[in-house]
């Protein structure tokens, strides 16, 4: 590079620490987990890079999987932080087709914490596991000096069991697969950043954040047969949501896909809230949706099924896997052109006008 | 929704298209002027949708591609300051300076806020009030009524911790620098909509009648584009240049006269430093002598640092529209959003971000995807 850029005074960002970025789910963090992670604990399940490992036990295969949850504020509309250390974990053990069976929870309080506020968390915490039929049954608790947390950081680890054959994995996406969205994108991240930036949109925004192991659960007992035969990969779009998650899927099997993008459901609130902000609701994170890749001839069997459960009413058929462009994922646009949908790479910003 | 969804129809758009066909006679290179116009156009897809022989090459309307390099390190100098809190548009955070950019600086310690409203200052000045609060006010005519709003309350509520670091730009000197460029290649624009529903479209007559240039403004969804694309082939193809206002359900000829009115009694007109570009006389706002007490440049003594730009980048060419960003080398493999060599791969709205966020360095052939056998 030097040879090339040699006189230039700009810098290549190479980032000496971290920098916000780097947990935001897209690129930056993939880096980081490429250059500072797997170097040091690289091993086969690991590299799989699955939200969740699945491991052999006695004959048993076991789902296993951690989560820290930070999130400001830590009560928000549709749920709080408890609830969301909850259903995170859980969620990630579903995707793997795993019953989830059993939490435990660490928290680090900061100095200053009201004790009410704590008791609302845990008493969330409480019902959420109850709905998902989880155990909480380990636990720590650390007190950190006023100023040197933020209110309260929580992490879960979850253990579920796969039954079955079910076999469900970012890597089994296969070309004339469907590519099922349960739901409305966009609404947890629109309903914190409302929250957190002060704004009022016309409808409430509120977090969709949800236990979707039921719903998955609903899934693999489409009739007939058996729902590890059709359904190849399941992911929670949190994090840089569902262009950053089909972008992992269409990576990790090497095959493309094509999106409609009137296909997609996308709230008015949210997609007003996204155009005044100029973000992009398919960047934007969700705590309560899947995206399920399906063989092509059961799409509408696993469809219907999702649509009468509570959490896939609103379940849509976005787009397919095709063989073309591997790694890569395309959307038809509205109005009638096409456009690439990449990784986000950092967090995304508010434009200016 | 309302209001959006009839500017994105792709029936509507076809038809457009046809008439563009149906009247082309010849290849015609027009520029749109705004970033927002280049975010749409790529994110949309719409220059795919274009007939053969009708270019559009993106023009200098990024605020943020356009802010140069040494108000950059100013920006950083202040920000890097403890004492100080550094308020900005969220895009204006992954721009680098010569050292790092400002998200670095946070990470560093740095006080550094993402605002909406340049207003949000006064709020976090009175909570602060032993911090001095600065605004990054950049951008083109659009922004600038709210960021003498700011200067305005900020004097007139004896808000004494906030001042502004001005960097303001002006669409016409722009246009007329591009024009006078022996290699310009532009025979028409689309103008900048949100830039005249401030100022109005009157200052462009003289710069349509002065070239011969038709000059369209232009809105930023799909159809406006293709429309104002329309009426200014229309123009080309009629032996016509004058200016059109495509964007009427937004703007009159007049503009916004209490918005041009503040902010004239906040700023004046000076010489301003284009990113890329280079100096162009009276092309951007600073402060009056009145505000002096809300100056950064001024309070922070950084009038002084001077930053070369980059010799390599070709930034300068793409934002006058005699390059497209895959023309440079280093598009899409040295020089990405997430390491940017130059000013347009820094913002959304800039064009070689946009064509990076939108996969231009590896567009693949396009494949058909069957329709939807279950519709949501």
């Amino acid at each position: 590079m030097a040879s090339v850029f040699g006189s230039c005074p700009l810098p290549v960002l190479d980032h000496e620490q971290i920098v916000l970025g780097h947990g935001s789910g897209g690129k930056l963090t993939a880096d980081l987990i490429d250059q500072v992670f797997l170097p040091a604990f690289k091993n086969p399940i690991l590299e799989k890079l699955d939200d969740q490992a699945v491991l052999t036990v006695g004959g048993a295969r076991l789902a296993f999987t951690t989560d820290s949850f930070v999130v400001t504020p830590i009560f928000f509309p549709g749920g709080d932080i408890g609830r969301l250390a909850i259903y995170g974990t859980v969620n990630d053990l579903a995707m793997s087709g795993a019953r989830p069976l059993y939490l435990s929870a660490a928290f680090i309080l900061e100095e200053g914490l009201r004790v009410d506020d704590l008791r609302r968390v845990v008493e969330s915490m409480r019902i959420a596991a109850a709905e998902a039929g989880v155990a909480l049954v380990t636990g720590d608790t650390k007190v950190v000096n006023r100023g040197k947390g933020d209110q309260i950081f929580i992490t879960t680890t979850g253990i579920g069991v796969i039954e079955g054959r079910v076999n469900i994995s970012a890597d089994r996406a296969r070309p004339g697969d469907q590519i099922i969205l349960s739901g409305y994108i966009g609404d947890h991240g629109m309903a914190i950043m409302s929250q957190r930036e002060n704004l009022e949109f016309e409808g409430a925004i509120t977090s969709d954040c949800a236990s979707l192991h039921g719903l998955v659960a609903a899934m693999l007992s489409t009739p007939p047969g058996d729902g590890s035969e059709f359904i190849h990969c399941l992911r929670d779009p949190t994090r840089g949501g569902a262009a950053t998650t089909l972008n992992e899927i269409a990576k990790r099997a090497g095959v493309g896909m094509v999106l409609r993008e009137q296909s997609i459901p996308v709230r008015e609130s949210v997609r007003g809230a996204c155009e005044v902000l100029g973000l992009d609701p398919l960047y934007v994170a969700n705590e309560g949706k899947l995206l399920a890749v399906v063989v092509p001839e059961r799409a509408k069997a696993v469809l219907h099924q999702m649509r009468e459960h509570p959490l896939g009413q609103d379940a849509a058929i976005i787009g397919e896997v095709v063989a073309e462009h591997p790694g890569m994922v395309l959307m038809k646009t509205q109005i009638g052109g096409t456009r690439v949908l990449d990784v986000m790479f950092g967090e995304q910003l508010p434009r200016i006008c | 929704m309302k209001y959006l969804d009839e500017y994105r129809d792709g029936d509507v758009a076809q038809k457009i298209v046809g008439e563009m066909r149906r009247i082309q006679t010849r290849p015609w290179v027009l520029m749109e002027v705004c970033g927002g116009q280049t975010h749409a156009i790529v994110k949309n897809g719409i220059d795919h949708l274009l007939p053969e022989g009708v270019e559009l090459v993106h023009g200098p309307g990024c605020p943020v591609c356009v802010t140069p390099l040494e108000m950059i390190d100013k920006a950083h100098a202040i920000a890097r300051q403890p004492k100080v809190i550094f308020c900005s548009f969220g895009d204006m955070l992954r721009v680098p300076g010569s050292h790092g950019d400002l998200f670095t600086i946070k990470s560093l310690g740095g006080d550094v806020r993402v605002v909406y409203s340049p207003l949000d200052c006064l709020k976090i000045a009175r909570a602060n009030p032993d911090k001095q609060v600065v605004f990054f006010a950049i951008g083109f005519e659009t922004t600038a009524p709210a960021n003498a709003m700011l200067a305005w309350r900020a004097r007139e509520q004896q808000v004494d911790n906030v001042s502004l670091l001005v960097s303001h730009v002006l669409v016409p000197p722009a246009l007329e620098a591009i024009l006078q460029s022996p290699d310009n290649r532009v025979q028409g624009f689309l103008g900048p909509g949100h830039v005249c529903a401030v100022m109005g479209y009157r200052e462009y007559e003289p710069i349509s009648a002065r070239y011969r240039v038709p000059i369209v403004v232009t809105g930023f969804e799909p159809i406006d584009i293709l429309h104002g694309t329309l009426m200014t082939l229309r123009q080309l193809e009629e032996g016509r240049a004058v200016v059109e206002n495509q964007y009427s359900r937004v703007l009159g000829a007049d503009g916004n006269k209490p918005a041009q009115a503040l902010v004239s009694r906040v700023f004046e007109v000076g010489d301003r430093k284009w990113r890329g570009i280079g100096n162009i006389p009276m092309s951007g706002f600073r402060l009056r002598e009145e505000f002096a007490r809300q100056d950064a440049e001024k309070l922070f003594d950084v009038a002084e640092i001077a930053t070369l730009e980059p010799e390599i980048c070709i930034s300068g060419q793409i934002l006058r529209g005699i390059r497209k960003p895959h023309d440079c080398p280093a598009f899409g493999t040295l020089c990405t959003p997430q390491r940017p060599l130059g000013a347009t791969m820094v913002s959304a709205e800039g064009a070689c971000a946009a064509y990076y966020a939108y996969g231009r360095h590896l567009q693949p052939p396009i494949v058909a995807c069957a329709p939807a056998t279950v519709h949501g």
